[in-house]
């Protein structure tokens, strides 16, 4: 047998990434874990002793309300996205290439502003006399301003608006490269439209929704710029928690421990995904 | 044929546990139009890319012009290729295109444009220089990539399928064309394609591949009318194949016996013993029905008849089950659908295939 | 069958509404003359007086800008090379390599954030715009990666051969042919790159330093301690050169020459679907 010759220097390309991914992604991650088993230091900084007490920690009602109060809202914000993203990939799926098109910029325009500024017109909407409350008033459906500002449901509109579009972008990846003769095939065998749509049309979409389920429940539990802007502090996510104890209580094994548990419950939603839809790449990802 | 220019000696690739080519040595003249003739997965291709240095054997070597190129990178190579989809570069107009590789030679510019007119006029697109190759028909495209292939006068032209995407009076034409084109430019042409009709027009000479190996190589005539195996009659020109055994010999003709009836064939240089089984080779168009029952015959029965391109296609069933295929010129034959017939031969046009060298 | 897409588009259309109406809001108020967001007191373009004398607004936007493209080009750089390679040379850490530098968008921000603060001090790097820019750059690789290898994929082999064939070297090929080609998917993974390292908040609050300030750290701390409607202002520009931009690439989208190997692609680079369809 002939050795096939080396194309010499190629391998040179792969080293920035190699870098990179190894450096600035395996690297952190790594001293994450280690970080999370580490005990905080008395004043400052970190002592390199092993403990399971970051762990523990979680345990406390306190922080463990907050792990189940986040959840909570992830899965309200996940299951509205879904009500609305669903529907709306595909129909759009379903319109001529013109208006897809269309439907698409239309989209992508407010994706490409600042999601913080789209998030300060929801502040507009919600103050007190504002516009919503005129809106309502005006019609006559409520006598007094509703200071939805602040609240917990302002919080759960401020995330579906801001995840909404990867929901959609996902199931309309989906239902686009669906064959709809399929659906048409399944009619013509006497199914009822309702009945085409749960046995054909929803299983073949279905790794678009899941993919969009996981690519709005997972930033959902860590986006806490959100509920500081539209929920006060009355509303205190996972991720408010990790970047208070890092930034105020200066308690980093403690923020890398929740971390790590965030991160696990993100490996193993991707880990079931991929066992569902026996795919590796998410769907609608770009 | 005169000098050999590219001469493969055992050339042996294998993909994992499948062996794509076994062995495979021939040489090539000077000159010549030789196509390799094969089904897909036959390794045609693969012949194809390690001569053009895009694979490298695992065994064996490539001699081009007498020097060992087996390892040689496909830059270094005198060789060019047209590719089965043509593979012109998307982003380069054509007159780019087909300059591509005199400016990699650093060709001064006056001689590169003379050289792009001098290959379009080749192949007749003078003037769609500009174009870009998306605004371009099939034909047309097929026609840049061969203009960029041949504008460096290489010693060996490849040719992958060239034709394979183009309908079926485009590459008629294409095929006269490619023809007159090589002899004009005495360039050597290795020509791939799994269509025998194409082959038998174009080649000087045609090699039969099967499973990595050559089957049979030879003039177009050679392997239309002497096929060695059952494998290339049936390939080339569809033959009735038939098995039976030897009876007797006598000048260079034998007769055999065959579904219960009487067949003859040449010997063609082979020596037969009486009764040693044999397989013979008969195109459909030499098969003939008589109704003399001591003639040399086999009984069979009509099963079908068709017309279909201008010949009348007759499907019959021989005693132990086989089935055999007469044609005819014409539309109608006096022998109907049912009807019990004895079909017959000239032995001249029938000939034994597989024989064991041996013998 | 007419009326049967009324309601679907009706829907469709709704949703598009509620998704701009923020947004004109924010623009509406940006020339309103009162400070108070809920009352209209006429127009007025004094808010984008404010902010055109704000210069620790226009430092925030530089820093941005400037962190954007570094973030955007290193991409570009590391992502490309990286996902051309990986079809070269067969190396049997490339699944895991590849899982691993995807991670950065599987993850949620605040996680990535957590990490990259404190692996940068565990590194003693000084935080300011190295460790923005190494943040964004890592962030950013996935979206080049991804868009490069499928255009990659897509991409027909034999037109690297026919270039081998034709006497080019392997360096030739990479920058005659493959680069070439590769140039939609890299401009798109950049643009991709620069709109989330111009738009992402989570990660920068953790590894900029104390005296960097990028335009959504701005916004952001403003937003928290009570609103000057120049924001409203600032939004309102940038929308207007989100617009531009949109509608640059879609006349030179027009203009540039056809292309038909897209169609192989497998769809929807986030900012060529919207021109995509309507070029045919």
């Amino acid at each position: 047998m002939r050795a096939r010759k080396r194309r010499g220097g190629v391998w040179v390309t792969l080293l920035p990434l190699y870098l990179f991914t190894l450096v600035f992604v395996a690297g952190p991650l790594v001293y994450m874990l280690v970080l999370s088993f580490q005990t905080r230091a008395e004043v400052w900084g970190v002592v390199n002793e092993f403990t399971l007490s970051n762990y523990a920690n979680i345990f406390q009602p306190v922080y463990l309300n907050t792990f189940l109060e986040s959840f909570k809202l992830a899965l309200t914000s996940t299951v509205l996205i879904c009500a609305i993203g669903y529907p709306f990939g595909y129909f759009m799926a379903k319109l001529s290439p013109v208006w897809k098109g269309r439907v698409m910029l239309l989209l992508m325009i407010p994706f490409w502003t600042s999601s913080l500024i789209r998030l300060y017109g929801w502040i507009i909407i919600f103050r007190a006399n504002g516009t919503l409350d005129k809106l309502l008033m005006g019609v006559g459906l409520t006598e007094a301003p509703l200071k939805l500002l602040y609240t917990y449901p302002a919080v759960v509109v401020g995330m579906v608006y801001a995840l909404l579009q990867f929901m959609i972008l996902a199931v309309y990846s989906s239902a686009e490269k669906l064959d709809w003769s399929l659906v048409e095939a399944a009619r013509d065998l006497g199914a009822t439209p309702i009945r085409a749509f749960l046995t054909v049309t929803l299983p073949l979409t279905l790794p678009g929704l899941l993919s969009g389920v996981i690519l709005t429940f997972i930033p959902s539990m860590g986006l806490f710029f959100i509920a500081d802007i539209l929920g006060g502090n009355k509303v205190v996510l996972v991720g408010s928690l990790i970047q208070d104890q890092l930034m105020k209580a200066h308690n980093w094994p403690f923020a890398a421990a929740l971390s790590v548990v965030l991160m696990a419950l993100t490996s193993l939603m991707i880990s079931l995904y991929k066992r569902v839809t026996h795919t590796t790449e998410l769907e609608g990802l770009l | 044929m005169g000098e050999t220019i590219l001469e493969l000696q055992g050339i042996a690739k294998h993909f994992g546990e499948t062996d794509v080519l076994n062995g495979v040595s021939i040489a090539i003249g000077k000159g010549e139009f030789i196509t390799l003739l094969g089904p897909s997965g036959c390794g045609k291709t693969t012949t194809l890319r390690i001569i053009a240095g895009l694979e490298t054997p695992d065994e064996g070597r490539v001699l081009l012009n007498g020097k060992d190129v087996t390892d040689a990178e496909p830059n270094q190579r005198d060789v060019n290729t047209v590719f089965q989809n043509y593979a012109l570069f998307p982003h380069m107009t054509v007159a780019a295109n087909i300059g591509y590789s005199l400016r990699l030679k650093k060709k001064p510019k006056e001689e590169i444009k003379k050289a792009v007119e001098d290959a379009l006029a080749l192949v007749q697109l003078t003037g769609y220089d500009k174009r870009m190759p998306a605004e371009l028909s099939g034909g047309q495209r097929q026609r840049v990539a061969i203009a960029r292939a041949v504008v460096n006068r290489p010693s060996v032209l490849l040719l992958d399928e060239p034709l394979g995407a183009l309908d079926l009076q485009l590459r008629r034409q294409m095929q006269l064309e490619l023809k007159a084109l090589q002899k004009r430019l005495g360039i050597t042409f290795v020509y791939i394609t799994h269509d025998q009709e194409e082959a038998l027009n174009m080649s000087d000479r045609i090699a039969v591949m099967r499973d990595g190996r050559f089957e049979q190589v030879g003039t177009p005539a050679e392997v239309y009318d002497s096929p060695r195996t059952s494998y290339v009659a049936r390939f080339v020109g569809t033959a009735n194949v038939l098995s039976g055994t030897v009876r007797a010999v006598k000048d260079d003709v034998l007769s055999a016996e065959c579904a219960g009836g009487c067949a003859g064939a040449l010997c063609r240089g082979y020596a037969f013993a009486p009764g040693t089984p044999v397989t013979l080779a008969v195109r459909s168009e030499h098969v003939e029905f008589t109704r003399d029952p001591d003639a040399c015959g086999i009984p069979a029965v009509i099963q079908e008849k068709t017309f279909a391109g201008g010949m009348l296609r007759i499907a019959l069933t021989l005693a132990d089950g086989a089935s055999l295929i007469a044609s005819r010129h014409g539309i109608d034959l006096d022998v109907q659908t049912g009807e019990a017939v004895r079909v017959t031969w000239r032995p001249e046009n029938a000939m034994p295939v597989d024989v064991e060298e041996t013998a | 069958m007419k009326n049967r897409t009324v309601l679907p588009n009706l829907f469709l259309g709704l949703i598009v509404v509620i998704l701009y109406l923020p947004i004109a809001l924010v623009i509406l108020y940006s020339f309103n003359e009162s400070k108070i967001s809920s009352v209209w007191a006429g127009f007025s373009l004094k808010w984008y007086e404010t902010l055109f004398r704000d210069k620790a607004m226009f430092e925030a936007l530089w820093n941005s800008v400037v962190l954007a493209l570094s973030a955007s080009c290193g991409a570009a750089v590391v992502g490309t090379l990286g996902a051309y390679g990986f079809t070269k040379v067969r190396l049997r850490s490339k699944n895991a390599v590849e899982y691993i530098s995807m991670l950065p968008i599987m993850i949620p921000e605040i996680i990535l954030g957590m990490v990259f603060m404190a692996f940068f001090s565990l590194l003693g790097l000084p935080f300011g715009m190295t460790t923005l820019i190494l943040a964004h750059t890592t962030f950013c690789i996935p979206y080049v990666y991804m868009l490069v290898k499928a255009r990659l994929v897509g991409m027909d082999p034999s037109l690297a051969e026919a270039a081998r064939d034709l006497g080019a070297g392997e360096a030739r090929v990479f920058f005659d042919i493959t680069l070439p080609l590769l140039a939609p998917a890299i401009l798109s993974g950049m643009l991709l790159s620069f709109a989330m390292s111009l738009d992402d908040v989570i990660i920068s609050i953790f590894v900029t330093g104390v005296n960097v300030n990028t335009l959504p750290i701005k916004v952001y701390t403003q937003i928290k301690t009570g609103v000057t409607p120049e924001i409203n202002a600032l939004c309102t520009l940038m929308l207007g050169a989100t617009l531009l931009l949109v509608a640059l690439s879609n006349v030179l989208g027009k203009v540039g020459k056809p292309r038909p190997e897209r169609r192989h692609i497998k769809n929807k680079p986030v900012i060529e679907c919207g021109k995509k369809e309507e070029n045919r």
